[in-house]
């Protein structure tokens, strides 16, 4: 293996090792803020593809400029889901964890049924977009446009969620995050929290279906091996650890993109669950997770 | 300023307050004393929005029985709940800043900061250490200036002394002292009853979840049939 090589696939790793974390860390807010596991995670990335595809196909808008605009759908998305489906099933008192996994689980097997009811079950991808078959080059390195300006997009959405987070907002979101009863006491509605962080879980996912669709194939059951990577990272990086969900996405990507290069690319998944079954067996709260 | 009656109040399958009577005017310092399980806990979270609760409380010329904590909060009834319930792993400026969240926009939101540093000098010098590594003293003042962030006018304080060091109390009640103002008041449930009657202008005797007895503190404090009877002292 020559260094241009080494270059090479350390780069295209790094580059889908952001979007993995950027997916895994919405589900990491939304698990860190009211212990729910988002099972239709992948499905609301699957929802923010065909959106974009669907923008792309109606109103010709390239997927860079369709992003933000994606991003706020799946974030009001995710507010009317918080305060229809989640905040209910927060509040039940009988069979509470078997109502808040299949509540989630509801929604996906949902949504993927009305995708393919929609849209169909054959592959898409988006008809034409600016950055389409361009190429940047790095030295020896050589990266597809659109591959390079989702992991940017990745990269830049990732510097305003940890901007959010220092922010006043932020602080309340960590501190009913810390205990969520005593945050009433000092004048904040619990439930106003919920709903923007579930939004802000959501709209990170958003962006990232956004960035991916411009560069990957879009169909119905698209969203469940993300989805898989997504909670893989979580785990990796630990449980509601922003930063743990960067970092560990990154080393993913490294993994995933090693493992194709060395071994074959069908097993590139490999290598990341030998390193997530190492890594649960040494170290159970994931590497960057506090210890209980 | 706040007045409450028939509150009947508890947890699910377990009433525990019944057809509770009570008042606190603006600049009084009101004591709910009673023995351990007499319900006075509960009294102060039933005030406060945490639990069901039945009757009719006003609070400030509203009728507040029916809402939600926060927006009673929001109001001016701050309740420094029993166990003090920090934000153990955000910093002590972090805690007290989040008190003035719910005023976010206003621009003297950070206004009584001055007053808590004032009351408690210790705060100002522990800023930047995370409130779970605090004592038990330091927290309990943390808990107290976060309640002050929220700038009420009626602070509902539960066993303050829990937990404290016995040098720190006399300097804890010093603090609830100087908290009274004109125009705010304070209810304060307490186990340590010689200084609570000496602290207050009136307190209530809460037995088995009713008041059974109400006076002036040093009424209630001079009077030995009543402590025996009622307190266990």
């Amino acid at each position: 293996m020559s260094a241009a090589d080494l270059a090479q696939v350390a780069a295209s790793g790094l580059l889908i090792g952001l979007l993995y974390a950027l997916i895994a860390a919405g589900l990491s807010l939304i698990f860190g803020l009211m212990d729910v596991v988002n099972f239709a995670h992948g499905e609301l990335l699957m929802l923010a593809m065909y959106a974009t595809f669907l923008l792309n196909r109606a109103a010709g808008l390239d997927p860079l400029l369709a992003t933000p605009l994606i991003a706020l759908f799946l974030f009001a998305l995710g507010l009317v889901l918080y305060r229809g489906l989640m905040a209910r099933a927060l509040t039940v008192t009988v069979n509470r964890g078997m109502v808040q996994i299949f509540i989630t689980f509801g929604l996906a097997i949902f949504l993927r049924g009305a995708a393919q009811f929609a849209f169909g079950a054959e592959f898409r991808s988006i008809p034409k977009s600016w950055l389409a078959n361009e190429s940047a080059r790095l030295g020896p390195v050589i990266l597809p446009w659109p591959q390079l300006a989702a992991g940017l997009i990745a990269f830049l959405a990732f510097l305003l969620l940890f901007l959010v987070l220092r922010s006043e907002f932020g602080r309340a979101l960590e501190a009913t995050r810390e205990d969520r009863e005593a945050v009433a006491l000092i004048g904040i509605d619990r439930e106003r929290i919920f709903a923007l962080g579930f939004g802000l879980g959501t709209g990170a996912v958003g962006i990232a279906g956004a960035a991916l669709a411009a560069f990957y194939y879009i169909s119905p059951d698209v969203g469940a091996n993300f989805a898989l990577i997504a909670y893989v990272t979580v785990a990796l990086g630990g449980f509601g650890s922003l930063a743990g969900a960067l970092l560990a996405g990154i080393l993913i990507g490294e993994v995933e993109a090693f493992t194709a290069f060395l071994l074959t690319p069908s097993l590139k998944q490999l290598g990341m669950f030998a390193l997530y079954v190492a890594v649960l067996a040494l170290r159970p709260q994931g590497l960057f997770g506090a210890r209980q | 300023m706040l007045e409450v009656e028939g509150l009947s109040g508890g947890y699910r399958h377990l009433p525990v307050l019944h057809e509770v009577s009570l008042r606190v005017e603006p600049g009084e310092i009101v004591a709910v004393l009673g023995a351990n399980g007499a319900g006075k806990s509960t009294l102060l979270k039933a005030i406060a929005g945490l639990i069901g609760r039945s009757g009719r409380i006003r609070f400030a010329g509203e009728e507040i029985t029916s809402w939600p904590a926060h927006r009673i909060a929001r109001r001016g009834l701050h309740l420094v709940p029993e166990g003090r319930r920090l934000f153990p792993g955000l910093s002590v400026r972090d805690n007290l800043r989040l008190g003035a969240y719910a005023r976010r926009g206003a621009p003297d939101r950070l206004a009584p900061l001055e007053e808590v540093f004032a009351l408690f000098p210790r705060l100002r010098e522990r800023l930047d250490q995370r409130a779970g590594t605090l004592s038990g003293g330091e927290q309990q003042m943390l808990a107290i200036g976060r309640g002050l962030m929220t700038a009420p006018h009626l602070l509902m304080l539960d066993e303050p002394s829990q937990g404290i060091a016995p040098r720190l109390v006399d300097e804890l009640f010093a603090a609830i002292e100087a908290i009274r103002q004109s125009s705010r008041a304070v209810l304060l449930v307490e186990q340590r009853l010689a200084e609570a009657l000496a602290l207050a202008d009136r307190a209530y005797v809460l037995q088995s979840g009713r008041i059974v007895m109400e006076g002036p503190a040093r009424d209630i404090a001079a009077d030995p049939a009543i402590r025996r009877a009622y307190l266990g002292m």
